[in-house]
């Protein structure tokens, strides 16, 4: 049976992994291929690149970089940040990345998703969202989680879907950097709404956190994480093992 | 040296590098010349069936591969690919594929369990049905990864692995000298590459 993916997510910037919490404050931590590399090695079932790069160079380092991850590290890549046109999705996938992950650019053009998965398939369009409560409600933020979009989640993403979106990555704000484990309330709803995978992303502190992360939402994919995973406070491979100890299948 | 076909579907990247990453020698490659004097040939591809098998064959290179497969050169298919190896495919309508292994492509929608996701997308592991050259470095229960919605229903004495998923999926195949995977070993880590290794150095 399938198993349940880890995924750590590399933000490149100028072409160095950096992490911020709540989307601000950015650390330098490694560099990508180093970091890629060290992951694989340790069983990260995919890699997640984020590029948070807004210059024309910092664009061509990442495409450099990735080119580089690409030719060393044979797991799955997804890559997002900057990704407006199908001609954006055409860019990082000559370099080599497996999948791409869309957010502001879906937002100001929805043909976008549909446009791409059109031509690439459904498997390699992601959607990901980011999302913070408002008012009750499960609010789309834009811009890297600075902008209120006003635009409810659960049925954005089900658009998104519907327009060929193959996969779901799911990053609540309001947990994001908190480390205190995923937004379960907030999975749960996109997990209703939707039959594609789903990705959580924002919150994780402990191994005890996937944990409960896939215990309680059985019909959870994958946990996505960063800076815990930089900084090794949680090794994957430790992970991966608490997983099976507690029934989860995973790889190993 | 081994061939990778080109025919204008998918990204090529990956696989190329990862047999250089094994030390192999490989090119990627539309020219049917260079495809003749290859040591072995893979075909790669993603995407929906009747795309790729109307590319291939508005190639050409559908007939070179035929006719070399069955002169005895070593053929490897993958994913989409792979399921081209067979006779045809149920993807949205009914199409031709090469037909050089008896078998169809149908859809798991219907087949396995409502409550699985379609596509099968992820890390699943192998279950061997039967010793076969490209799986000489890999052994029962490695992982690999998988992104497919349709599956090869062939005889049981071509499935060299499958993988469960509500049902046993078809996932490596083999009859004399074509083989195919369903899953990409080029995405699959070191399980992957040692499956590539053993078709380089093993066939």
């Amino acid at each position: 049976m399938i198993t349940k993916r880890i995924i750590p997510c590399l933000d490149v910037k100028d072409g160095r992994v950096v992490k911020g919490v709540n989307f601000t404050g950015l650390n330098d931590v490694s560099s990508p291929v180093t970091l890629a590399e060290y992951y694989s090695r340790c069983g990260a079932d995919e890699l997640v690149f984020y590029d948070i790069t807004a210059s024309a160079e910092g664009r061509k380092l990442f495409t450099d970089i990735l080119t580089e991850v690409a030719s060393k590290i044979f797991i799955p890549l997804t890559v997002g940040g900057g990704i407006n046109t199908v001609e954006d999705f055409d860019r990082v996938l000559k370099c080599g990345a497996d999948k791409v992950s869309v957010n502001s650019g879906a937002i100001r053009n929805p043909d976008l998703i549909y446009e791409a998965a059109k031509r690439y398939g459904n498997q390699c369009v992601v959607i990901s969202c980011d999302i913070k409560r408002v008012d009750n409600e499960f609010r789309v933020f834009s811009k890297g989680g600075r902008v209120d979009t006003g635009m409810e989640a659960i049925s954005w993403i089900k658009r998104c879907v519907d327009n060929g979106a193959g996969e779901v990555v799911v990053n609540s704000i309001d947990t994001d950097g908190v480390k205190k484990g995923f937004d379960l309330p907030m999975l749960k709803a996109v997990l209703d709404a939707v039959n594609v995978p789903v990705i959580a992303s924002g919150g994780a502190g402990s191994a005890a956190d996937f944990i409960k992360l896939f215990r309680e939402l059985p019909t959870i994919d994958a946990g996505l994480a960063a800076s815990i995973f930089h900084f090794r406070e949680v090794e994957i491979s430790d992970l991966k093992k608490e997983m099976i100890k507690n029934g989860i299948n995973a790889r190993i | 040296m081994i061939a990778i076909v080109d025919y204008g579907v998918g990204n090529l990247f990956s696989l190329k590098s990862s047999f250089s990453a094994i030390g192999e020698e490989v090119t990627v490659t539309s020219d049917e010349n260079v495809l003749r004097n290859a040591d072995k040939i893979v075909l790669p591809g993603v995407g929906a069936f009747e795309d790729a098998a109307k590319k291939l064959k508005s190639s050409g290179l559908d007939q070179v591969i035929v006719s070399l497969a069955l002169s005895g050169k070593p053929l490897l298919g993958i994913c989409l690919g792979m399921q081209m190896l067979f006779d045809e495919s149920y993807e949205y309508g009914c199409h031709k594929g090469l037909g050089l292994i008896p078998g169809k492509v149908v859809p798991m929608e219907g087949v396995i369990p409502a409550e699985l996701k379609i596509p099968h997308i992820g890390w699943n592991a192998l279950k061997m049905n039967q010793d076969c050259e490209i799986t000489k470095y890999i052994k029962e229960g490695d992982f690999v990864y998988f992104v497919h919605s349709y599956y090869a229903d062939c005889d049981e004495k071509y499935k060299v692995a499958v993988s469960e998923y509500g049902k046993d999926l078809t996932a490596i195949v083999k009859k004399d000298n074509v083989f195919g995977c369903q899953f990409h070993p080029e995405k699959s880590g070191e399980v992957g590459l040692n499956i590539l290794r053993a078709f380089s150095r093993e066939v």
